[in-house]
């Protein structure tokens, strides 16, 4: 086990999405700048697009969209705790970023003009754009990696940041997950793009790695940001997901919708009128769950064969492919049966909700060097187009600040303090296993945390999480890839501490499931019309502020304001 | 010692008929999103050595030979 040192101009840590568009608009932007792109996994597969992706779902395309009216839905699909300016600037540059990934190779669904065939899925406006093609995603992103000589190291778990004299970025440590190898990487700036964090709750078939999001990620970009005293922002806004039961997948309403499948009850009836992913809809999928009209499920045994072979060959060659194999399993066919649905655990993820590493719309955290794009950073509903026009944010403007500043000194101390905390298990050859430890906290997640939000239960919850900490101190791990799972659980625990008191800290109900509080039902908007940011403090106790709603870019009327709240079909009517 | 091991169902299988990891292959291991796959240097054959499988399936689709083929994990499945 050798510790390596190396030095970058900037280091991207995650090369699933975001991170390789970061990495290749850094060395466009300056193509003498050492970029380093940092994966725990394989840059060729990683991430949550590791098997490409079915469609953008945000797409803001001239004659179709607006950036304005995207802003619009966006804010009310948040109940109105959003940075506008950074919605605003994503949607300014979807479309540019469509037509640069459509000339690297990207195949986009276009009729028979050439014009993109968007679709309506959102409950105002049209964003969707299927790409039936799409699994060839990875590949071209990989091309443009070598194409820019952007160097890459695969297989290196980052664990903390390091930080000079000011607070400012000044490099990153990890370890690599087969050698056990520690990496001291300096930089003056690096891009987190490390994902959601996606083993927070447990899913309901109790397999540890069937989760929603790519287990890989598992907030490690999020812990990092916070130890090194970077804001994290409205983590009580938690991912949960309408998905096939079991499988965890989506099922997915964003690609069956404008087939004319849709969400239904267990009589066949559709429940809501739209089936975007916002914290509203997902109440109402709670409500009927739980209403006595559960399951509930994907309904598309109404449609016509050329239309399911359609969704078929979408369905079972994108994103999450091996939906095909379970459903030959469970003999379901989209023909004959409704597909069941369950809610998903918990996660943090901003490409479906509204938390994470506090980045404004430059692409910047709240300490000097240290950028964030993707699903770890907090522009809300971002999915993968907004991942990569925020990789390129980052990428870009990381560039220009690398070049009018110094590298700041190697601490020592920072240096021997995590090689320490990292080699620990490794010590152990007794001792509780990763296994155990990230399975008890998740199982806890679920018992305390899953929304409905009980006060009680969060303290309880609080105080399981403490005594997990010092059993943290006699997990044992017998190789490196253990390691890396030891090293995750503590990840894991961290997060879930502070989805915890994040969700004590809001003394009311917003979002919709994301944060229903049992014990304080209502909204509030006189004292919770704002973010809420968390920092750590000298003691590494979470310390929580409300941040105000800036001022809007873009005013919405009251009519607007309250879309989202009118999701429920008012009359069900036999499908 | 108090370490046990707990016998689980890999939902990777190899064929190894098909698998050409004694020529220098290593593709299923090195996409693997999980690190969940090795090699086994006794019969220089593919094998998933821990069961933390996303059956996300870049082993199945990036083999060469079509060795491998992802189940859904039994407690999924």
């Amino acid at each position: 086990m050798n510790t390596i040192e190396t030095e970058y101009d900037i280091v991207i840590v995650g090369g699933g999405t975001g991170g390789p568009m970061a990495a290749v608009k850094a060395k466009e932007k300056n193509p003498k700048l050492r970029v380093l792109l940092l994966d725990k996994a394989n840059v060729k597969r990683s991430g949550a697009i590791s098997m490409g992706m079915d469609g953008l779902n945000n797409a803001v395309i001239p004659g179709h969209a607006t950036p304005e009216q995207y802003t619009k839905e966006i804010t009310v699909a948040n109940d109105g705790i959003v940075d506008q300016k950074g919605v605003y600037a994503y949607a300014a540059n979807s479309f540019p970023m469509i037509e640069e990934l459509d000339r690297w190779g990207i195949k986009f669904e276009k009729d028979e003009t050439g014009d993109y065939s968007v679709r309506k899925v959102h409950h105002l406006g049209s964003y969707v754009l299927p790409m039936p093609e799409g699994h060839h995603m990875k590949r071209v992103l990989y091309r443009q990696l070598k194409r820019a000589r952007v160097e890459i190291t695969n297989r290196v778990v980052a664990t903390r940041l390091l930080t000079g004299p000011d607070g400012e970025i000044a490099g990153v440590m990890g370890f690599d997950c087969r050698t056990a190898d520690f990496h001291v990487i300096k930089a003056k700036a690096v891009v987190i793009c490390t994902g959601a964090a996606g083993r927070l709750g447990l899913p309901a078939s109790g397999y540890l790695f069937g989760t929603y999001e790519n287990p890989t990620n598992c907030g490690e970009g999020h812990v990092m940001a916070y130890h090194a005293g970077a804001e994290l922002t409205n983590l009580e806004c938690f991912q949960i997901n309408p998905l096939i039961k079991d499988y965890n997948g989506p099922a997915c309403a964003y690609v069956t919708g404008p087939f004319g499948g849709y969400t239904s009850n267990n009589a066949g009836q559709r429940f809501i009128e739209c089936d975007y992913w916002s914290g509203q809809m997902m109440m109402e999928f709670f409500n009927e769950l739980e209403g006595g009209k559960g399951p509930v499920f994907l309904k598309l045994d109404h449609l016509a064969e050329e239309t399911i072979s359609e969704i078929e060959h979408i369905l079972h060659t994108n994103e999450r492919p091996s939906r095909g194999r379970f459903h030959e399993g469970r003999g379901t066919d989209y023909r004959k049966q409704m597909i069941e649905m369950h809610i998903s655990e918990i996660g943090f993820c901003s490409g479906h909700s509204a938390s994470g590493i506090w980045t404004n719309e430059r692409g910047e955290c709240s300490i000097p060097g240290l950028y964030a794009a993707g699903d770890c950073a907090s522009i809300p509903h971002n999915y993968m187009l907004g991942a990569f026009v925020y990789g390129k944010f980052c990428g870009e403007n990381a560039a220009d600040y690398v070049s009018g500043v110094a590298q700041s000194g190697l601490d020592a101390g920072q240096v021997e303090k995590e090689k320490a905390r990292v080699y620990a298990p490794l010590g152990r050859t007794e001792g509780l296993t990763p296994f155990q430890v990230e399975y008890k906290t998740r199982r806890i997640v679920n018992d305390y945390l899953q929304p409905p939000k009980v006060t009680r239960k969060m303290e309880i919850g609080l105080q399981r999480f403490d005594e997990i900490r010092e059993d943290l101190q006699h997990m044992g791990a017998a190789d490196p890839h253990e390691l890396m799972r030891a090293m995750e659980a503590h990840t894991i625990r961290d997060c879930a501490e502070l989805a915890a008191r994040a969700s004590l800290y809001r003394t009311e109900s917003r979002w919709g499931l994301y944060h229903l509080r049992v014990d304080h039902p209502e909204k509030n908007d006189a004292d919770w019309f704002c973010h809420t940011n968390v920092t750590s403090d000298a003691n590494g106790n979470a310390v929580f502020r409300k941040r105000e709603v800036e001022p809007y870019v873009v005013e919405l009327n009251e009519e607007e304001k309250s879309a989202y709240q009118r999701l429920r079909v008012a009359t069900p009517a036999a499908a | 010692m108090t370490i046990t091991i707990t016998r689980t169902q890999a939902p990777v299988v190899i064929d190894e008929d098909k698998c050409i990891a004694e020529k220098g292959c290593t593709v299923c291991v090195d996409v693997c999103p999980l690190d969940v796959l090795a090699i086994d240097l006794t019969k220089n054959k593919a094998f998933m050595k821990f069961d933390e499988c996303w059956y996300c399936m870049p082993c199945e689709k990036d083999c060469p030979t079509g060795a491998v083929r992802v189940d859904i994990p039994y407690l999924v499945r």
